[in-house]
């Protein structure tokens, strides 16, 4: 075990060498809390990601939460209509910084084959999107394969976010 | 179980002598009979059908004509059904584009509420008489009406606020 780039010294010493800002980020990056805004079929799938065959909880994003002020990560898994638009745009607005998306499945991402009035072409145009997801509906591994590219995109991006005040 | 043909016959004979003018017209569709109904006459007709026992109003459907030839650009389908003596019924209403006012049947059946909601939020009919006649599906923010075919199919309209279910919920 050891921080990225710094490995633990010896235990006899009882010391550990690292910046900050790795230790701050392993523990975003391992610390990952879903909130699940599931409109459509992707959200049972969703549901056997977080199950034990697939077992969300080995990259510690198991601990699903069902409000915007205790979750980090928006995974919006299903088709966003334009009346749901408002409300999701609100539960993304809640959440704390530093605060992520992954946008599961077709309809998410593009719309889906609904290719019509009533539903977002795409969340993008609503909330920045961190990964996405391709299929109808993805695959749990898939989802798995998100989570992984969240990480190393968290560890790849400075823990201090940049001052907004 | 079979529909009794005569049955129906007889019921149809007895609102059709009874309402001089409201039915313009019969046919036979897919084993259902179809009657076509003088817009005026929409509710009379229609609480005559339920007191002769058509109880449940099973759906109403709207259909834009613009794409076929005909005089008026709109139709209502009414869907009736009889639970106790099992028979069918539809009934259809032209309406025209300059003038789309229908009487209500929220009154008689409490299914044509949410039925009648949609029928004015896909296709702009303006039921009279109904209760809340507002948008069920599309947001309150939404103008025009998306199932008419002159409307732009992918004509996407953004919505500023969120609607709250519970107005609409609270009132009935």
């Amino acid at each position: 075990m050891g921080v990225k780039g710094h490995p633990i010294t010896k235990a006899e010493t009882g010391l550990i060498t690292t910046r900050l800002d790795e230790v701050v980020k392993w523990g975003r990056k391992n610390s990952l809390w879903p909130l699940p805004f599931g409109t459509a079929c992707c959200a049972i799938e969703f549901m056997s990601t977080v199950a034990s065959v697939f077992d969300i909880s080995r990259f510690g994003a198991e601990l699903v939460r069902f409000s915007p002020r205790q979750s980090d990560l928006l995974l919006v898994a299903g088709t966003i209509n334009y009346k749901m638009g408002p409300i999701m745009k609100r539960i993304y607005d809640q959440m704390c910084e530093p605060k992520y998306v992954i946008s599961m499945g077709a309809c998410a991402c593009s719309g889906g084959f609904y290719d019509n009035y009533a539903t977002i072409q795409g969340i993008n145009q609503i909330v920045p999107v961190d990964v996405y997801i391709p299929g109808c509906p993805p695959r749990p591994e898939a989802v798995l394969d998100a989570i992984i590219k969240l990480q190393k995109k968290i560890d790849n991006t400075p823990a201090r976010m940049p001052d907004t005040n | 179980m079979p529909q009794n043909p005569d049955q129906l016959q007889q019921i149809v004979d007895k609102v059709s002598q009874n309402l001089r003018g409201a039915i313009t017209g019969e046919e036979d569709s897919y084993g259902d009979r179809v009657l076509i109904v003088a817009r005026d006459h929409v509710h009379d007709t229609l609480a005559a059908f339920k007191a002769e026992g058509f109880d449940l109003l099973l759906d109403i459907a709207g259909v834009d004509l613009l794409k076929i030839e005909h005089a008026d650009r709109f139709m209502l389908t009414y869907i009736l059904y009889s639970m106790k003596t099992d028979l069918r019924l539809r009934i259809k209403v032209f309406v025209a584009k300059d003038d789309m006012k229908v009487a209500s049947v929220a009154d008689l059946w409490e299914s044509a509420n949410w039925a009648e909601r949609e029928a004015y939020d896909m296709f702009g009919f303006e039921f009279e008489g109904h209760p809340n006649l507002a948008r069920i599906l599309c947001h309150r923010e939404f103008e025009g009406h998306a199932l008419r075919k002159d409307y732009p199919l992918m004509k996407g309209q953004w919505a500023t606020t969120a609607s709250d279910l519970m107005v609409d919920l609270e009132r009935e």
